[in-house]
């Protein structure tokens, strides 16, 4: 709880120090009646791999949306990289819940990674377009994937193609909303390896929501625990304690997924 | 050969292969989106909204004397028809974009609303006035009679639709591949779709006149509907939906010649054999 007393400090008074990959200043969402976000406020340093967890309808995927520009709150302000929220795209790699994703749309795997290096859809793939697209589907095991219509790719070859539109453009922030639902064990644990790997060469910052308090607890270096209002912020072992969750998700349920 | 050589020679019918040849086009590079994003009521709605917008037009030329000495292309059904779709299609956009109801709901309300007034607004006007046109044509369509005057706006409306759909095709084919994907890339999608909209109203109004209101949807939803069971890519879908547009048109308007069938139906018909073609051999 430590970490939830110290308000975000203004931009200004950090001038001379490196933006924060991530500030967020107070923000509170409302939708119609339904509070969603309730001032809620840190600073994530760049390099690290940031774990969003709580229990359902806590606001996880609000404030990722909030930290992408798709979302403006009705207070409070985020900002990526020292700038505001929805300016920087080019240096965000977003990966979304698969399961707002229309399959029937008619596209191979390299037109979804090109419109990671475009921005937007391509009318045709030229060759140099063609071979970045292959080269970072092959980074994340999926080289043989590159033609293959996306209906036909089950929920983990659509998530690493997913990860390689994110990654094409070299982020310097990973989003990830709920990778991890809906594809196996083994999935699982490359989409964590593929990240750190990625982390390790870059330097980036991972920000990911996740249910799954065993992979913030292993995964992360810091986790920000969120039931509408932020329960804490912290490293792993500070936040994931049972008066945190107890407080968070109103039981320790989770407890024997997240013991040491 | 003689016979196509023959038929190919007359003014009406040249007039009438490069309106349809027009209307493929535009339905084609249009049709493709609004078949993905599951919009096909769309063209329907938009065309009984210039059925709505005809007979008021109709109605305020009776009404205000424009029919002695009025200006001649006032008295034209387009030149109310338009309009009203294009308000037709931003009510309908705005009801998608503010309310929870579906498109399909909102393009019902709005496709009731515009026939019930076109339907009012024919029946105020006396039988015995010749306005230039009848309502049989306006709900069938009559391309072998299509005048110049219709070319040229058909010819101007394609050349607009071309035009703004090659600037922005990028930026709408990724929000309708996925929304929140494009918006986060800076894309605006929601004044994308009101464009969409809009585009849609032009295509439908003047393609209406010429192919009419009953069978205008078809031209948008068929040729794209066929051409997505065989391609793999929006572009494939795309081009494809513009190349059987095209054929399916000069199959209908010379085989209607030689069979002595309505032009109109033999180009859905024509639209029709090839999607039961690419049903049966489509690709997975």
């Amino acid at each position: 709880m430590n970490a939830l007393a110290a308000p975000a400090a203004p931009l200004a008074a950090r001038s001379s120090a490196p933006a924060p990959a991530l500030h967020v200043h107070q923000v509170s969402v409302r939708f119609g009646d339904a509070l969603v976000l309730d001032g809620v406020g840190f600073d994530l340093d760049a390099g690290r791999f940031l774990a969003i967890v709580g229990p359902n309808g806590a606001g996880k995927s609000t404030l990722v949306k909030v930290v992408l520009g798709l979302i403006t709150p009705q207070r409070g302000h985020a900002a990526v990289f020292g700038r505001d929220a929805g300016d920087a795209p080019e240096r965000i790699g977003y990966v979304p819940q698969l399961k707002t994703f229309d399959r029937t749309f008619p596209a191979s795997a390299v037109e979804l990674v090109v419109s990671g290096i475009r921005r937007s859809w391509p009318v045709r793939v030229g060759r140099a377009e063609r071979e970045q697209a292959v080269a970072a589907l092959a980074d994340v095991g999926a080289a043989r994937l590159a033609d293959r219509p996306l209906a036909r790719l089950s929920g983990g070859e659509l998530q690493r193609a997913f990860l390689a539109r994110a990654l094409v453009r070299e982020p310097d922030l990973v989003l990830l909303d709920e990778p991890a639902t809906g594809v196996d064990f083994l999935a699982e644990h490359d989409l964590y390896d593929l990240l750190e790997r990625y982390q390790a060469r870059r330097g980036a910052t991972i920000a990911m929501v996740t249910h799954d308090l065993a992979a913030a607890r292993f995964h992360a270096s810091r986790v920000l625990v969120l039931n509408r209002r932020l329960h804490g912020f912290g490293l792993p072992e500070d936040v994931l304690c049972d008066a945190c969750l107890q407080e968070a998700f109103g039981h320790v349920g989770h407890r024997h997924a997240v013991a040491f | 050969m003689d016979g196509l050589r023959e038929i190919l020679g007359y003014g009406f019918m040249q007039r009438a292969l490069v309106a349809g040849l027009l209307v493929a086009l535009m339905s084609g590079l249009l049709g493709t989106f609004v078949v993905q994003r599951r919009l096909s009521f769309l063209g329907d709605g938009l065309a009984h909204a210039a059925f709505g917008g005809m007979g008021i037009g109709a109605l305020a030329v009776v009404t205000f004397g424009l029919l002695e000495g009025g200006v001649g292309w006032l008295r034209h059904p387009l030149v109310v028809a338009l309009p009203f779709a294009l308000l037709t299609a931003l009510g309908i956009a705005y009801v998608r974009d503010r309310t929870d109801l579906s498109s399909d709901t909102a393009i019902g309300v709005f496709f009731a609303v515009a026939v019930s007034l076109g339907v009012l607004a024919f029946s105020r006007i006396p039988p015995d006035v010749n306005l230039g046109f009848n309502v049989m044509d306006l709900l069938f369509g009559s391309i072998l009679a299509v005048r110049a005057t219709e070319l040229g706006a058909i010819a101007a409306a394609a050349v607009a639709v071309t035009a703004t759909l090659g600037l922005v095709w990028g930026r709408l084919a990724y929000a309708t591949f996925d929304d929140e994907l494009a918006r986060t890339d800076g894309v605006r999608s929601r004044r994308l779709e009101y464009l969409l909209f809009v585009l849609a109203a032009v295509v439908v109004a003047v393609s209406a006149v010429v192919v009419g209101i009953v069978l205008m949807a078809a031209y948008l939803v068929i040729p794209a509907a066929a051409a997505r069971l065989w391609s793999r890519s929006l572009a494939g879908t795309t081009l494809r939906a513009v190349a059987i547009g095209t054929v399916t048109t000069f199959a209908g308007v010379v085989g209607s010649f030689f069979l002595d069938a309505p032009t109109g139906s033999a180009i859905i018909l024509s639209q029709a054999l090839v999607f039961v073609a690419a049903a049966l051999t489509r690709r997975r």
